[in-house]
Parts: structure tokens; C-alpha cells; sequence
């Protein structure tokens, strides 16, 4: 079987995901591919899932409509899916929020996010990062960024800036408070080929 | 491990800007003119409101001159959602702008759905950290509000009629003339570009009697000359992508699901809804309707399904019965 990544297709930086996967699978290194995902029947058939930077509120929302929510649930508790997250996605991802909204997170990692951390989006920025792992920085952009406010158990931190931390790795899931997908770097989405 | 120099933390750079616009693909920004009305959108799942005074309905209805909202309007709005809150400046208006850019906005529409200040400029969008979207009725307007700045475009459509043709119109003539580029060589592209960039020639003539030269300074600080080349860059960026090198909504006359799911299926990365839900009988039904519609464009089993049972949509203008200096999309150019 094709080692196959799908992309969460309802709303954000979509296209930009599938796009760094598809250049990473054109690497002999890297072999698999990668589709968007639309519907709970895909679900099963995955390795990965991305869950791309858009509106939380939205995409949590559609989510849980779609049955899509449901059956990653279900993959998260057998731990046998590999699942990326980046801003709106770190936020799904998390056991709890820090800020009480409506949106339904599907609870992966054991950490606490507060959405919308650094303002608005006039306060929104670029900056290297030191991850963990990475011997260069990577550059790093955060668009109304969540902030990974706590993290317990086995969640493990890989970036920190100033104001708290913005990248996260649980066992075969990865919380990335910003946007590798906007960028020409793809090492952040080779590290989580790696967690397949 | 090196320490990170603060010095490279970047406010509104060019990646800040257009991610914050890509964030917002495939959603639905929302028109509101309350904090009540932006819970309604936020709760149906809106990616974004659009805070004004008036939609654009009661705009064309009212008369007189159209401006920025309140800004106390915008503060209980700011304060009632967590997605982003939009607002509209005039076209031209930049003290708007750097007014709605301080109340905290996260991204502003110059836009002709309000009365245009300046009859010679649009704002010099590369001037402000807040990211813009601006309206066009095909590639040249596009290119034009991308060289200044702008990080998102949008159709015109014709705003507050509820009439989907113009915003139809509008997106065939920016794909149609995108597709063409494929099939244009440089010398052609060089042409195209001195094309798009005469608006700013006939501008400096009106201003100053005199025939527009190389050096003559015809945007900001600008040259004619390095206006053509911004403009060729644009072009060339779009010729190889085959799409707009920023994010590219629809707007201006959507009113149903079936209205949002068509510009979808025509190419639009997202779309917004001015009069259509709160001028209709159930707004937030609407609303949600809408949201469903986009994310399941190309399933006319949903459209069908969320189309059933949402009360009357709003009622719809004919383009043909509005007078012709009452079109909103003539505005800006």
C-alpha cells in the first residue's frame, strides 16, 4: 500500500499543504502521496492528516458535521494515525483551551492552547525559530498564531519563543503553532513524514 | 545554540499579508452592522464579518455619501467575535484606513460599495502593516490594486442588489484574460503591461497637463517606468501560476447557496455575502446554508439539500433598472 498523507479539505491554506507534500513525495527519499481529504470514508485508508491554518471556529464546526471529526476520533484512540496540525489545526488538536469558545477540539495531545495569542492582525509577524531537531532556524510565520500555553504527560516541547510555546510533538502527533506550508522549507513536513 | 536577534521580527511583510488572506480560503466573510448580527455570522460559521454601517442595500436605498462605519460599531463587533473583523475605507481614503488600522482591524476593504474619496489614487497599500482586499471587474483593476498592495482581490459584482451577473461577469473576465496569458509571448506581456499601467498616465496627464514620461513620479513615490515593470512582474507571477499571485473572492450580488457554490465552481477561492443574509427572512438559516454551500461546492447533493426550507432570499435588483451613475462597480479603476 501507497503510504498516503490526506490533507483536511474544508477551509484555509489547503492547496499550500498538499502543495509541500507533493514536493516532498517528488524526492526519492520520500515515497508516498498526497490527496485532499473530503469525506469520513476516506479516513481509514490514511496514514496522515494534516489539518491546515484557517478559521477553528469553521473548520471545528464542519468537521464534526461532516462525520470527518467522528472517524478521526476514532484513529486517535487506536493511535494508528500519524496527524500534523498547524494554527487553527495545533488548535484542534489540543485536550483543552484556554480562552472558552465553541469550538469542538478532537483532544490528541496532552497540552492546553489559547487561540488568537498574539493580537490582531496587525500584530501578526515573521521570525526564525530554533526547533528541536532542526540544526538551522526555520523561518517562522505566525498569522493570529495560537500559543501552546501547557503542556502534561507525554507531550514533548520543540519550540519556544518569549512569550511560551509553539511547537509540540505527542508519539505520532505534531502541533505547530505556525505556518511551514507558507514557506519554500520543508523540513517541518519531513519531520512528520518521519512520524508515519 | 545561537540566540534569535530580535531585530528579525517582521510586522506585515508580504508573507504575513497574503498567509493571512490564504487563511481565509474557502470560507464566507460576512456582512454585519451590530455586534448581535456578528455572533449570528461567527455561530454559522463564518471565517469573517464585515463590519458597516449599512449593508450595501440600505446604501443604494439611502442615498448621500457612503464613509467608513462608526468606529464605535467596530469596537462592539471587535469585542463580540474571535474571527477576524473586516471594515470598508473609500476608495482613495487612506486616513480611513490608518484610522480602521488602529481600532484593530485585521484587514480593510477599500472599497467602491462606499462613496470614493480621491478621484486620481488608490490608497498606497504597501504603506500599512494591516493586510487590504480590493474589488475589480477584470485582470488590469486586479493587477493594478496587487502592484499597490493589495493582498486579496475580489470581484465587484454589483453590491446590494442581490443579482449574481456582475460578479459572474467579473470572474470570467479575470480567468478568461489569466488563461489567455498562456498563449502570450514576452513581447505581448511587455505590451499588456504598458496597458495596465496607462490608467496611471491618464491620471498624471489630468493632474498635470503633461504627456507621462519614464520618470514621471505617477504613484507615491513611483516612477511611470517602475510602475510598468511592478505591473509586468504581476502579470508574469499570474501567467505561471494561471491564477491571481493573491487570493481571489467573489462578491457583490450573491444572495443563495446556489450564488456561492457557482462562483466556487468558477474559480473563486472564497466568497463574500453582503446584503444576501441579513436582508433575507432567516438570516442565520441562510447563513449557515451558505457556509455549507462553499465548503461543499461541487456537491450539488448539499446545495440541493441546504437550499430547502431557508425562507425568502433577499429581493433582487435588475441591473438593467439602475441607473448607470448608480452603479457601484464603475467605481475605482
Amino acid at each position: 500500500m501507497t503510504t498516503t498523507v490526506g490533507v483536511l479539505s474544508i477551509q484555509g491554506a489547503v492547496a499550500e499543504h498538499l502543495d509541500s507534500m507533493r514536493r516532498l513525495f517528488t524526492k526519492p527519499a520520500y515515497k508516498g502521496q498526497a490527496v485532499l481529504l473530503r469525506t469520513p470514508e476516506q479516513v481509514e485508508d490514511l496514514d496522515g492528516v494534516i489539518l491546515p491554518g484557517g478559521e477553528s471556529t469553521t473548520i471545528s464546526r464542519i468537521l464534526e458535521r461532516s462525520g470527518i471529526g467522528p472517524q478521526l476520533r476514532t484513529r486517535i484512540a487506536n493511535d494508528d494515525i500519524a496527524i500534523m496540525g498547524t494554527c487553527a489545526g495545533c488548535v484542534l488538536l489540543a485536550k483543552t483551551l484556554a480562552d472558552p469558545t465553541k469550538v469542538t477540539l478532537l483532544e490528541a495531545m496532552d497540552m492546553e492552547v489559547r487561540r488568537n495569542a498574539f493580537g490582531r492582525q496587525k500584530e501578526s509577524f515573521e521570525r526564525p525559530l530554533q526547533i528541536k531537531g532542526l540544526r538551522k532556524p526555520f523561518p517562522g510565520v505566525f498569522i493570529r498564531a495560537p500559543l501552546i500555553t501547557r503542556t502534561w504527560g507525554d507531550c514533548e516541547v520543540l519550540a519556544e519563543i518569549d512569550e511560551g510555546v509553539v511547537m509540540a510533538r505527542q508519539g505520532k502527533f505534531l502541533g505547530v503553532a505556525f505556518h511551514p506550508e507558507l514557506t519554500d522549507d520543508l523540513r517541518i513536513h519531513q519531520l512528520f513524514y518521519k512520524m508515519l | 545554540m545561537k540566540t534569535l536577534d530580535l531585530s528579525t521580527l517582521r510586522h506585515g511583510t508580504d508573507l504575513v499579508k497574503r498567509g493571512f488572506a490564504k487563511m481565509q480560503k474557502g470560507g464566507v466573510i460576512m456582512d454585519v452592522t451590530n455586534a448581535q448580527q456578528a455572533k449570528i455570522a461567527e455561530d454559522s460559521g463564518a471565517v469573517a464579518v464585515m463590519a458597516l454601517e449599512r449593508v450595501p442595500a440600505d446604501i443604494r436605498a439611502h442615498g448621500g455619501v457612503a464613509r467608513m462605519a462608526d468606529p464605535q460599531i467596530i469596537n462592539q463587533i471587535i469585542d463580540t467575535v474571535s474571527i477576524p473583523v473586516m471594515a470598508k475605507c473609500r476608495i482613495g481614503h487612506f486616513v480611513e484606513a490608518q484610522a480602521l488600522e488602529v481600532l484593530g482591524v485585521d484587514m480593510i476593504d477599500e472599497s467602491e460599495v462606499l462613496t470614493p474619496a480621491d478621484p486620481f489614487y488608490h490608497v498606497n497599500k504597501k504603506q500599512f502593516t494591516v493586510p487590504f482586499v480590493c474589488g475589480c471587474r477584470n485582470l488590469g483593476e486586479a493587477i493594478r490594486r496587487i502592484y499597490e498592495g493589495a493582498a486579496m482581490i475580489r470581484t465587484k459584482g454589483e453590491a446590494g442588489t442581490g443579482n449574481i451577473i456582475e460578479a459572474i461577469r467579473h470572474q470570467h473576465m479575470v480567468q478568461g484574460m489569466i488563461h489567455e496569458l498562456k498563449h502570450m509571448n514576452d513581447p505581448a506581456l511587455q505590451a499588456l503591461a504598458e496597458a495596465y499601467a496607462q490608467s496611471y498616465a491618464e491620471a498624471f496627464k489630468t493632474l498635470t497637463g503633461h504627456t507621462v514620461v519614464a520618470t514621471s513620479r505617477v504613484f507615491g513615490d513611483d516612477e511611470y517606468s517602475a510602475v510598468i515593470k511592478e505591473i509586468l512582474a504581476v502579470i508574469q507571477q499570474t501567467k505561471q501560476m494561471q491564477r491571481l499571485p493573491v487570493v481571489n473572492f467573489a462578491a457583490g450580488g450573491i444572495a443563495t447557496p446556489a450564488d456561492a457554490a457557482i462562483m466556487m465552481q468558477l474559480g473563486s477561492d472564497g466568497v463574500f455575502v453582503g446584503s444576501g443574509i441579513f436582508k433575507s427572512d432567516n438570516p442565520l438559516k441562510r447563513a449557515k446554508a451558505i457556509v455549507e454551500a462553499v465548503a461543499n461546492y461541487d456537491n450539488p447533493e448539499v446545495i440541493a439539500r441546504v437550499s430547502k426550507d431557508i425562507g425568502a432570499a433577499m429581493p433582487g435588483l435588475e441591473i438593467g433598472t439602475i441607473p448607470k451613475d448608480q452603479l457601484l462597480q464603475d467605481r475605482g479603476w
